[in-house]
Protein backbone atom coordinates (compact mmCIF):
# COMPACT_ATOMS: atom_id res chain seq x y z
CA UNK A 1 0.00 0.00 0.00
CA UNK A 2 1.15 3.48 -0.81
CA UNK A 3 2.29 5.15 2.28
CA UNK A 4 1.59 8.68 2.92
CA UNK A 5 4.45 10.89 3.56
CA UNK A 6 5.93 14.90 3.76
CA UNK A 7 7.21 15.56 0.39
CA UNK A 8 10.83 15.88 2.50
CA UNK A 9 10.85 12.47 3.66
CA UNK A 10 9.68 11.12 0.39
CA UNK A 11 12.21 12.37 -1.99
CA UNK A 12 14.74 11.64 1.00
CA UNK A 13 13.73 8.30 1.07
CA UNK A 14 13.05 7.37 -2.37
CA UNK A 15 15.35 9.46 -4.23
CA UNK A 16 19.11 8.88 -4.44
CA UNK A 17 22.12 9.95 -6.01
CA UNK A 18 22.89 8.61 -9.26
CA UNK A 19 19.21 7.34 -9.54
CA UNK A 20 17.29 7.50 -12.65
CA UNK A 21 14.42 9.48 -12.15
CA UNK A 22 10.99 10.15 -14.23
CA UNK A 23 9.88 13.06 -13.87
CA UNK A 24 6.53 13.14 -15.60
CA UNK A 25 3.51 15.38 -17.28
CA UNK A 26 2.67 17.00 -20.60
CA UNK A 27 2.58 20.13 -20.07
CA UNK A 28 -0.32 19.25 -17.22
CA UNK A 29 0.59 17.89 -14.13
CA UNK A 30 4.62 18.53 -13.93
CA UNK A 31 5.56 17.78 -10.48
CA UNK A 32 7.58 21.15 -10.08
CA UNK A 33 7.52 20.73 -6.52
CA UNK A 34 9.11 17.52 -6.29
CA UNK A 35 11.49 18.84 -8.58
CA UNK A 36 12.12 21.77 -6.34
CA UNK A 37 12.71 18.87 -3.38
CA UNK A 38 15.36 17.40 -4.98
CA UNK A 39 17.36 20.87 -5.52
CA UNK A 40 16.50 21.55 -2.21
CA UNK A 41 18.34 18.09 -1.20
CA UNK A 42 21.02 18.09 -3.53
CA UNK A 43 20.96 14.83 -5.36
CA UNK A 44 23.91 14.73 -7.98
CA UNK A 45 24.29 12.26 -11.08
CA UNK A 46 20.91 11.82 -11.65
CA UNK A 47 19.71 10.87 -15.22
CA UNK A 48 16.36 12.79 -15.62
CA UNK A 49 13.97 11.28 -17.75
CA UNK A 50 11.25 13.30 -19.28
CA UNK A 51 9.31 13.77 -22.58
CA UNK A 52 9.52 17.41 -22.38
CA UNK A 53 12.26 18.28 -19.87
CA UNK A 54 10.18 22.10 -19.81
CA UNK A 55 11.22 24.37 -16.60
CA UNK A 56 11.48 21.35 -14.16
CA UNK A 57 14.63 19.95 -15.73
CA UNK A 58 16.12 23.23 -17.23
CA UNK A 59 16.27 24.09 -13.14
CA UNK A 60 17.15 20.73 -11.95
CA UNK A 61 20.02 20.91 -14.71
CA UNK A 62 21.16 24.63 -14.03
CA UNK A 63 21.30 23.18 -9.92
CA UNK A 64 23.62 20.71 -11.16
CA UNK A 65 21.81 17.40 -10.26
CA UNK A 66 21.72 15.46 -13.37
CA UNK A 67 24.49 13.65 -15.34
CA UNK A 68 22.13 12.90 -18.35
CA UNK A 69 18.58 13.14 -19.67
CA UNK A 70 16.64 11.52 -21.22
CA UNK A 71 14.03 13.18 -23.74
CA UNK A 72 12.44 14.01 -26.78
CA UNK A 73 11.37 17.89 -26.91
CA UNK A 74 13.32 19.95 -24.78
CA UNK A 75 12.07 23.75 -25.18
CA UNK A 76 10.69 26.36 -22.89
CA UNK A 77 6.38 25.36 -24.68
CA UNK A 78 5.12 28.57 -26.44
CA UNK A 79 8.44 30.87 -25.38
CA UNK A 80 11.30 29.62 -26.86
CA UNK A 81 14.71 28.04 -25.46
CA UNK A 82 15.48 26.56 -22.27
CA UNK A 83 18.49 28.16 -21.32
CA UNK A 84 19.99 26.07 -18.81
CA UNK A 85 19.84 23.14 -20.92
CA UNK A 86 21.42 24.88 -23.82
CA UNK A 87 24.37 26.12 -21.61
CA UNK A 88 25.02 22.54 -20.63
CA UNK A 89 24.97 20.99 -23.50
CA UNK A 90 26.31 24.13 -25.33
CA UNK A 91 29.60 25.03 -22.74
CA UNK A 92 29.50 22.00 -20.11
CA UNK A 93 27.98 24.41 -17.57
CA UNK A 94 27.60 23.61 -14.68
CA UNK A 95 29.06 20.29 -16.29
CA UNK A 96 28.88 18.09 -19.09
CA UNK A 97 25.47 16.62 -19.86
CA UNK A 98 24.90 13.65 -22.02
CA UNK A 99 21.83 12.93 -23.65
CA UNK A 100 19.54 9.94 -25.10
CA UNK A 101 17.29 11.87 -27.28
CA UNK A 102 14.21 10.30 -28.82
CA UNK A 103 10.89 11.46 -30.54
CA UNK A 104 7.96 11.67 -28.34
CA UNK A 105 7.06 8.19 -29.96
CA UNK A 106 10.08 6.46 -29.04
CA UNK A 107 10.06 7.57 -25.72
CA UNK A 108 6.53 7.03 -24.87
CA UNK A 109 7.12 3.60 -26.04
CA UNK A 110 10.19 2.96 -24.46
CA UNK A 111 7.72 3.37 -21.10
CA UNK A 112 5.47 1.16 -22.63
CA UNK A 113 8.00 -1.71 -23.24
CA UNK A 114 9.06 -0.80 -19.43
CA UNK A 115 5.39 -1.07 -17.99
CA UNK A 116 4.74 -4.16 -19.62
CA UNK A 117 7.86 -5.97 -18.42
CA UNK A 118 8.88 -6.84 -21.97
CA UNK A 119 12.74 -5.57 -23.45
CA UNK A 120 12.07 -3.42 -25.63
CA UNK A 121 8.74 -1.81 -27.63
CA UNK A 122 8.54 -1.67 -31.88
CA UNK A 123 7.40 1.77 -33.58
CA UNK A 124 7.59 2.61 -37.22
CA UNK A 125 9.58 5.47 -36.71
CA UNK A 126 13.63 6.61 -37.04
CA UNK A 127 14.27 5.43 -40.50
CA UNK A 128 15.88 8.00 -42.38
CA UNK A 129 17.13 10.40 -39.36
CA UNK A 130 19.79 11.28 -37.87
CA UNK A 131 18.41 10.76 -34.53
CA UNK A 132 18.79 7.05 -34.35
CA UNK A 133 22.46 7.83 -35.37
CA UNK A 134 23.04 9.11 -32.55
CA UNK A 135 21.35 6.99 -29.82
CA UNK A 136 22.37 3.63 -28.60
CA UNK A 137 18.56 2.81 -27.55
CA UNK A 138 17.32 3.01 -30.59
CA UNK A 139 17.80 -0.25 -33.10
CA UNK A 140 15.96 -1.54 -35.95
CA UNK A 141 13.92 -5.40 -35.69
CA UNK A 142 12.22 -7.25 -39.01
CA UNK A 143 8.87 -8.60 -38.28
CA UNK A 144 8.98 -12.41 -38.41
CA UNK A 145 5.65 -12.43 -39.91
CA UNK A 146 6.15 -9.37 -42.79
CA UNK A 147 9.34 -8.67 -43.27
CA UNK A 148 9.23 -5.19 -42.73
CA UNK A 149 11.94 -3.50 -40.83
CA UNK A 150 10.75 -1.81 -37.90
CA UNK A 151 12.49 0.61 -35.31
CA UNK A 152 13.24 -1.01 -32.02
CA UNK A 153 13.50 1.00 -28.73
CA UNK A 154 15.09 -0.06 -25.27
CA UNK A 155 12.46 -0.93 -22.36
CA UNK A 156 12.96 2.10 -19.69
CA UNK A 157 12.58 1.22 -16.23
CA UNK A 158 13.35 4.66 -13.83
CA UNK A 159 14.37 3.50 -10.37
CA UNK A 160 11.79 6.28 -9.62
CA UNK A 161 9.10 8.09 -11.53
CA UNK A 162 7.26 11.53 -9.56
CA UNK A 163 4.56 12.26 -11.28
CA UNK A 164 1.21 15.01 -10.13
CA UNK A 165 -2.19 14.25 -9.70
CA UNK A 166 -5.16 15.59 -8.60
CA UNK A 167 -6.33 12.88 -6.05
CA UNK A 168 -5.64 10.54 -3.80
CA UNK A 169 -8.16 8.74 -1.65
CA UNK A 170 -7.30 7.86 2.41
CA UNK A 171 -6.75 4.21 0.82
CA UNK A 172 -3.98 5.92 -1.34
CA UNK A 173 -5.48 4.82 -4.40
CA UNK A 174 -4.52 7.95 -7.62
CA UNK A 175 -7.14 9.42 -10.24
CA UNK A 176 -5.69 11.99 -12.53
CA UNK A 177 -7.65 13.35 -15.45
CA UNK A 178 -7.09 15.67 -18.51
CA UNK A 179 -3.84 15.75 -20.13
CA UNK A 180 -2.86 12.30 -19.11
CA UNK A 181 0.69 12.04 -20.93
CA UNK A 182 2.50 8.96 -20.32
CA UNK A 183 2.44 8.84 -16.72
CA UNK A 184 0.30 5.84 -16.03
CA UNK A 185 3.33 4.24 -17.95
CA UNK A 186 6.03 5.86 -16.49
CA UNK A 187 5.08 4.92 -13.23
CA UNK A 188 3.88 1.22 -13.74
CA UNK A 189 7.57 1.09 -15.57
CA UNK A 190 9.36 2.04 -12.34
CA UNK A 191 10.99 0.54 -9.69
CA UNK A 192 9.48 2.98 -7.18
CA UNK A 193 6.83 5.78 -7.40
CA UNK A 194 5.72 9.14 -5.39
CA UNK A 195 2.82 10.65 -6.04
CA UNK A 196 2.07 14.11 -5.17
CA UNK A 197 -1.75 15.30 -4.97
CA UNK A 198 -3.32 18.34 -5.05
CA UNK A 199 -6.49 17.19 -2.68
CA UNK A 200 -6.61 14.09 -0.41
CA UNK A 201 -10.44 13.27 -0.40
CA UNK A 202 -12.32 10.17 1.39
CA UNK A 203 -13.24 8.50 -1.74
CA UNK A 204 -13.56 8.98 -5.77
CA UNK A 205 -17.34 9.90 -6.42
CA UNK A 206 -17.81 10.98 -10.22
CA UNK A 207 -17.28 7.91 -12.76
CA UNK A 208 -15.60 9.84 -15.12
CA UNK A 209 -12.68 7.89 -17.23
CA UNK A 210 -9.17 9.30 -14.93
CA UNK A 211 -6.22 7.58 -14.99
CA UNK A 212 -6.41 5.47 -11.89
CA UNK A 213 -3.50 4.02 -10.04
CA UNK A 214 -4.42 1.40 -7.39
CA UNK A 215 -2.91 1.96 -3.89
CA UNK A 216 -1.10 -1.29 -4.09
CA UNK A 217 1.17 0.24 -7.23
CA UNK A 218 2.15 3.36 -5.62
CA UNK A 219 5.17 3.48 -2.96
CA UNK A 220 4.59 6.95 -1.60
CA UNK A 221 2.09 10.05 -2.12
CA UNK A 222 2.45 13.60 -0.51
CA UNK A 223 -0.12 16.13 0.10
CA UNK A 224 0.84 18.98 -2.17
CA UNK A 225 -1.80 21.47 -3.15
CA UNK A 226 -0.41 23.88 -5.87
CA UNK A 227 3.03 21.10 -6.47
CA UNK A 228 3.09 21.42 -10.18
CA UNK A 229 2.79 25.60 -10.55
CA UNK A 230 3.66 27.13 -12.68
CA UNK A 231 2.36 24.21 -14.78
CA UNK A 232 -1.84 23.44 -13.93
CA UNK A 233 -4.34 20.68 -12.76
CA UNK A 234 -6.91 20.59 -14.65
CA UNK A 235 -10.15 21.48 -12.26
CA UNK A 236 -7.90 22.92 -9.77
CA UNK A 237 -5.54 25.82 -11.21
CA UNK A 238 -4.58 27.55 -14.54
CA UNK A 239 -1.30 27.13 -15.81
CA UNK A 240 1.11 30.71 -14.81
CA UNK A 241 2.07 31.96 -18.42
CA UNK A 242 4.15 34.70 -16.48
CA UNK A 243 6.39 32.54 -14.99
CA UNK A 244 7.24 30.93 -18.22
CA UNK A 245 8.44 34.54 -19.91
CA UNK A 246 9.67 35.25 -16.53
CA UNK A 247 12.11 32.20 -17.07
CA UNK A 248 12.84 33.49 -20.34
CA UNK A 249 14.86 36.14 -18.84
CA UNK A 250 15.79 34.73 -15.89
CA UNK A 251 17.34 31.67 -16.75
CA UNK A 252 19.61 33.23 -19.50
CA UNK A 253 21.72 34.81 -17.39
CA UNK A 254 24.22 32.42 -14.89
CA UNK A 255 24.53 34.95 -12.45
CA UNK A 256 20.68 35.69 -12.01
CA UNK A 257 20.27 32.26 -12.57
CA UNK A 258 22.39 31.12 -9.31
CA UNK A 259 20.89 33.93 -7.22
CA UNK A 260 17.36 32.46 -7.98
CA UNK A 261 18.61 28.86 -6.99
CA UNK A 262 20.39 30.38 -3.74
CA UNK A 263 16.71 32.87 -2.58
CA UNK A 264 13.80 30.85 -4.02
CA UNK A 265 15.61 26.96 -3.97
CA UNK A 266 18.29 26.82 -1.51
CA UNK A 267 16.62 29.52 0.96
CA UNK A 268 13.07 27.12 1.22
CA UNK A 269 11.50 30.11 -0.59
CA UNK A 270 8.91 29.99 -3.35
CA UNK A 271 9.84 29.97 -6.63
CA UNK A 272 10.15 33.44 -8.19
CA UNK B 1 -7.47 45.58 -51.19
CA UNK B 2 -6.19 45.59 -47.89
CA UNK B 3 -2.21 45.85 -46.58
CA UNK B 4 -0.95 42.66 -44.91
CA UNK B 5 2.35 41.36 -43.40
CA UNK B 6 4.15 38.53 -44.95
CA UNK B 7 3.48 36.06 -42.05
CA UNK B 8 -0.17 36.96 -42.81
CA UNK B 9 0.02 36.04 -46.01
CA UNK B 10 2.14 32.71 -45.01
CA UNK B 11 -0.21 31.64 -42.43
CA UNK B 12 -3.14 32.19 -44.93
CA UNK B 13 -1.74 30.32 -47.86
CA UNK B 14 -1.18 27.29 -45.59
CA UNK B 15 -4.74 27.65 -44.57
CA UNK B 16 -6.05 27.35 -47.51
CA UNK B 17 -3.80 23.99 -47.63
CA UNK B 18 -6.35 22.70 -45.55
CA UNK B 19 -9.89 23.16 -47.57
CA UNK B 20 -11.20 19.41 -47.83
CA UNK B 21 -8.85 17.48 -45.36
CA UNK B 22 -10.71 16.01 -42.39
CA UNK B 23 -8.14 15.59 -39.47
CA UNK B 24 -4.98 17.62 -38.89
CA UNK B 25 -2.43 16.79 -36.93
CA UNK B 26 -0.93 20.15 -35.41
CA UNK B 27 2.79 21.18 -33.90
CA UNK B 28 2.42 24.53 -32.21
CA UNK B 29 3.62 28.47 -33.39
CA UNK B 30 2.92 28.92 -37.22
CA UNK B 31 1.26 25.61 -38.21
CA UNK B 32 -1.02 25.86 -35.11
CA UNK B 33 -2.17 29.26 -36.37
CA UNK B 34 -2.79 28.15 -39.56
CA UNK B 35 -4.71 25.01 -38.67
CA UNK B 36 -7.18 27.03 -36.41
CA UNK B 37 -7.98 29.68 -39.32
CA UNK B 38 -8.79 26.94 -41.59
CA UNK B 39 -11.06 25.63 -38.89
CA UNK B 40 -12.36 29.00 -38.87
CA UNK B 41 -12.83 29.84 -42.33
CA UNK B 42 -11.88 27.18 -44.68
CA UNK B 43 -12.28 23.95 -43.08
CA UNK B 44 -14.82 24.22 -40.62
CA UNK B 45 -15.52 21.09 -39.63
CA UNK B 46 -11.30 20.25 -39.36
CA UNK B 47 -10.94 17.84 -36.42
CA UNK B 48 -7.45 19.84 -34.71
CA UNK B 49 -4.72 16.72 -33.22
CA UNK B 50 -2.49 18.16 -30.84
CA UNK B 51 -0.17 15.50 -29.58
CA UNK B 52 -0.61 15.92 -26.31
CA UNK B 53 -3.72 13.69 -26.89
CA UNK B 54 -6.47 16.35 -27.86
CA UNK B 55 -8.82 14.87 -30.78
CA UNK B 56 -10.82 16.99 -31.93
CA UNK B 57 -9.64 20.50 -30.00
CA UNK B 58 -11.87 23.57 -30.93
CA UNK B 59 -10.05 26.17 -29.07
CA UNK B 60 -11.56 29.81 -28.91
CA UNK B 61 -8.28 31.39 -28.61
CA UNK B 62 -4.39 30.29 -30.09
CA UNK B 63 -3.41 28.10 -27.97
CA UNK B 64 0.15 28.85 -25.80
CA UNK B 65 1.45 25.07 -25.78
CA UNK B 66 0.50 21.58 -27.51
CA UNK B 67 -0.69 20.84 -23.66
CA UNK B 68 -2.80 24.00 -23.20
CA UNK B 69 -5.78 23.23 -20.84
CA UNK B 70 -8.26 25.15 -23.43
CA UNK B 71 -7.17 21.95 -25.70
CA UNK B 72 -8.71 19.54 -23.29
CA UNK B 73 -11.24 21.43 -22.42
CA UNK B 74 -12.95 21.91 -25.91
CA UNK B 75 -11.78 18.25 -27.45
CA UNK B 76 -13.91 15.80 -28.19
CA UNK B 77 -11.71 13.35 -26.95
CA UNK B 78 -8.41 13.22 -24.53
CA UNK B 79 -6.17 10.51 -24.47
CA UNK B 80 -2.45 9.30 -23.16
CA UNK B 81 0.68 10.39 -25.49
CA UNK B 82 1.23 6.44 -26.41
CA UNK B 83 -2.61 6.03 -27.34
CA UNK B 84 -2.16 9.72 -29.79
CA UNK B 85 0.99 8.45 -31.59
CA UNK B 86 0.28 4.36 -31.44
CA UNK B 87 -3.27 4.19 -32.11
CA UNK B 88 -4.08 7.28 -34.13
CA UNK B 89 -1.02 8.71 -35.69
CA UNK B 90 1.35 5.41 -36.97
CA UNK B 91 -2.00 3.69 -38.91
CA UNK B 92 -2.08 6.60 -40.92
CA UNK B 93 -5.53 8.21 -39.25
CA UNK B 94 -4.87 11.94 -39.30
CA UNK B 95 -4.91 13.17 -42.75
CA UNK B 96 -2.87 15.88 -42.70
CA UNK B 97 0.44 16.93 -40.67
CA UNK B 98 1.58 20.74 -40.95
CA UNK B 99 4.96 21.02 -39.20
CA UNK B 100 7.50 24.19 -39.06
CA UNK B 101 11.58 23.90 -38.63
CA UNK B 102 14.38 26.05 -37.82
CA UNK B 103 16.13 24.39 -41.25
CA UNK B 104 14.70 22.65 -44.65
CA UNK B 105 16.44 21.02 -47.45
CA UNK B 106 15.64 21.10 -51.17
CA UNK B 107 13.59 17.39 -50.41
CA UNK B 108 12.12 18.93 -47.50
CA UNK B 109 14.11 16.91 -44.65
CA UNK B 110 13.92 19.01 -41.76
CA UNK B 111 15.93 19.98 -38.58
CA UNK B 112 15.12 20.76 -35.36
CA UNK B 113 17.57 19.05 -33.24
CA UNK B 114 20.99 21.78 -33.67
CA UNK B 115 22.77 24.11 -35.43
CA UNK B 116 26.13 22.97 -35.80
CA UNK B 117 27.68 19.47 -34.83
CA UNK B 118 25.81 17.25 -32.60
CA UNK B 119 27.99 17.14 -29.88
CA UNK B 120 29.23 20.33 -30.15
CA UNK B 121 26.37 22.23 -30.89
CA UNK B 122 26.65 26.07 -31.63
CA UNK B 123 23.00 26.49 -30.88
CA UNK B 124 21.36 23.85 -29.64
CA UNK B 125 17.27 22.99 -30.21
CA UNK B 126 14.52 21.55 -28.76
CA UNK B 127 14.79 17.83 -30.73
CA UNK B 128 12.19 16.59 -32.41
CA UNK B 129 9.05 16.19 -30.50
CA UNK B 130 6.11 14.84 -32.80
CA UNK B 131 7.44 15.50 -35.83
CA UNK B 132 9.49 12.56 -37.50
CA UNK B 133 6.47 10.25 -37.35
CA UNK B 134 4.49 13.08 -37.89
CA UNK B 135 5.60 13.24 -41.58
CA UNK B 136 5.84 9.91 -41.90
CA UNK B 137 2.67 8.67 -41.30
CA UNK B 138 0.07 11.24 -42.18
CA UNK B 139 -1.07 10.81 -45.81
CA UNK B 140 0.20 14.21 -46.44
CA UNK B 141 1.80 17.01 -44.44
CA UNK B 142 2.31 20.81 -45.08
CA UNK B 143 5.37 22.25 -43.97
CA UNK B 144 5.62 26.39 -43.56
CA UNK B 145 8.14 28.83 -41.89
CA UNK B 146 9.73 31.53 -42.22
CA UNK B 147 12.44 31.89 -45.43
CA UNK B 148 16.19 32.96 -45.46
CA UNK B 149 19.41 31.41 -46.72
CA UNK B 150 19.39 30.38 -42.56
CA UNK B 151 16.49 28.14 -43.20
CA UNK B 152 16.25 27.33 -46.80
CA UNK B 153 19.99 25.60 -46.39
CA UNK B 154 22.00 23.45 -48.86
CA UNK B 155 22.70 20.81 -46.40
CA UNK B 156 21.13 20.18 -43.51
CA UNK B 157 23.66 20.30 -40.15
CA UNK B 158 20.97 17.68 -38.53
CA UNK B 159 18.08 15.38 -40.26
CA UNK B 160 15.54 14.98 -37.39
CA UNK B 161 12.76 14.68 -39.53
CA UNK B 162 12.54 12.57 -43.02
CA UNK B 163 10.66 14.73 -46.41
CA UNK B 164 11.93 12.95 -49.23
CA UNK B 165 15.34 11.78 -47.94
CA UNK B 166 17.75 12.00 -50.98
CA UNK B 167 15.16 12.44 -53.44
CA UNK B 168 12.88 9.90 -55.53
CA UNK B 169 12.17 6.64 -53.95
CA UNK B 170 13.56 7.29 -50.58
CA UNK B 171 10.26 7.13 -48.75
CA UNK B 172 9.17 3.62 -50.20
CA UNK B 173 12.73 2.72 -49.04
CA UNK B 174 12.55 3.69 -45.56
CA UNK B 175 9.01 2.22 -45.20
CA UNK B 176 7.37 5.46 -44.59
CA UNK B 177 3.50 4.40 -45.28
CA UNK B 178 2.34 8.67 -45.97
CA UNK B 179 2.97 10.42 -49.30
CA UNK B 180 5.46 13.01 -47.73
CA UNK B 181 5.72 17.31 -47.55
CA UNK B 182 2.59 17.97 -50.55
CA UNK B 183 3.55 21.72 -50.18
CA UNK B 184 5.88 24.09 -47.94
CA UNK B 185 4.82 27.42 -47.64
CA UNK B 186 7.33 30.44 -46.89
CA UNK B 187 6.52 34.51 -46.21
CA UNK B 188 7.60 34.86 -49.96
CA UNK B 189 6.10 32.09 -51.71
CA UNK B 190 4.74 28.18 -52.38
CA UNK B 191 6.50 25.20 -52.92
CA UNK B 192 5.67 21.98 -54.28
CA UNK B 193 7.65 18.49 -54.91
CA UNK B 194 9.12 18.03 -58.58
CA UNK B 195 6.65 14.72 -59.73
CA UNK B 196 10.25 13.29 -60.78
CA UNK B 197 12.66 14.57 -58.72
CA UNK B 198 11.08 15.25 -55.58
CA UNK B 199 12.80 18.37 -55.01
CA UNK B 200 10.87 21.06 -53.84
CA UNK B 201 10.30 23.66 -56.80
CA UNK B 202 8.79 27.23 -56.60
CA UNK B 203 5.37 27.12 -58.00
CA UNK B 204 4.03 30.25 -56.57
CA UNK B 205 5.02 33.76 -55.48
CA UNK B 206 3.35 35.83 -52.98
CA UNK B 207 2.14 39.46 -54.21
CA UNK B 208 5.05 41.47 -54.31
CA UNK B 209 8.42 38.98 -54.01
CA UNK B 210 9.99 38.01 -57.12
CA UNK B 211 11.92 34.94 -58.09
CA UNK B 212 15.21 36.95 -57.37
CA UNK B 213 13.93 37.95 -54.24
CA UNK B 214 13.64 34.22 -53.18
CA UNK B 215 16.78 32.90 -54.84
CA UNK B 216 18.33 35.11 -52.66
CA UNK B 217 16.80 33.69 -49.34
CA UNK B 218 17.17 30.18 -51.02
CA UNK B 219 20.74 27.72 -49.99
CA UNK B 220 20.36 25.66 -53.10
CA UNK B 221 20.12 26.45 -56.95
CA UNK B 222 16.53 26.80 -56.69
CA UNK B 223 13.94 25.07 -59.37
CA UNK B 224 11.41 27.38 -60.62
CA UNK B 225 8.12 25.64 -61.95
CA UNK B 226 7.21 26.45 -65.48
CA UNK B 227 3.64 27.18 -64.32
CA UNK B 228 4.80 29.92 -61.79
CA UNK B 229 1.54 32.03 -60.75
CA UNK B 230 1.17 34.48 -57.79
CA UNK B 231 -0.54 33.72 -54.80
CA UNK B 232 -4.02 34.58 -54.24
CA UNK B 233 -3.88 37.83 -51.75
CA UNK B 234 -5.53 37.65 -49.11
CA UNK B 235 -9.50 38.47 -48.75
CA UNK B 236 -10.48 40.86 -46.31
CA UNK B 237 -12.31 37.93 -44.46
CA UNK B 238 -9.31 35.92 -44.11
CA UNK B 239 -7.62 39.00 -42.59
CA UNK B 240 -10.13 39.72 -40.66
CA UNK B 241 -10.10 35.94 -39.12
CA UNK B 242 -6.77 36.18 -38.89
CA UNK B 243 -6.36 38.79 -36.77
CA UNK B 244 -9.15 37.70 -34.30
CA UNK B 245 -7.84 34.65 -33.93
CA UNK B 246 -4.79 37.18 -32.40
CA UNK B 247 -6.48 39.68 -30.68
CA UNK B 248 -8.97 37.08 -28.94
CA UNK B 249 -5.35 35.36 -27.99
CA UNK B 250 -4.16 38.24 -26.47
CA UNK B 251 -7.16 39.20 -24.50
CA UNK B 252 -7.37 35.83 -23.64
CA UNK B 253 -4.24 35.38 -22.07
CA UNK B 254 -3.87 38.94 -20.02
CA UNK B 255 -7.12 38.22 -18.23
Amino acid sequence: MAEFLTLKSAVATYVHDGDVVALEGFTHLIPFAAGHEIIRQRRRDLTLVRLTPDLICDQLIGAGCARKLVFSWGGNPGVGSLHRFRDAVEHDWPHALELDEHTHAGLANRFVAGASGLPFAVLRAYAGTDVAAHNSSIASVTCPFSGEVLAAVAALNPDVTIIHAQQADRAGNVRLWGITGVQKESVLAATRSIVTVEEIVDDFRDDRNAVVLPSWIVTAIAHVPGGCYPSYAADYSERDNDYYEAWDDLSRDRQVFEDWLEHQMYDQGRAL
Amino acid sequence: MSVFSADEIMTIAASRELAGARSCFVGIGLPSVAANLARSLHAPGLVLVYESGTIGAKPTRLPLSIGDGELARTADVVISVPEIFNYWLQPGRIDVGMLGAAQIDRFANLNTTVIGSYDRPKVRLPGAGGAPEIASACPRAIIVMRQSKKTFVDKLDFRTTVGFGDGAGARSRLGMPGAGPRVLISDLGIFRPDPKTFEMTLTALHPGATVTDIRDATGWDLAVSGDLVETLAPSDEELEHLRRLHTNSMAKATD
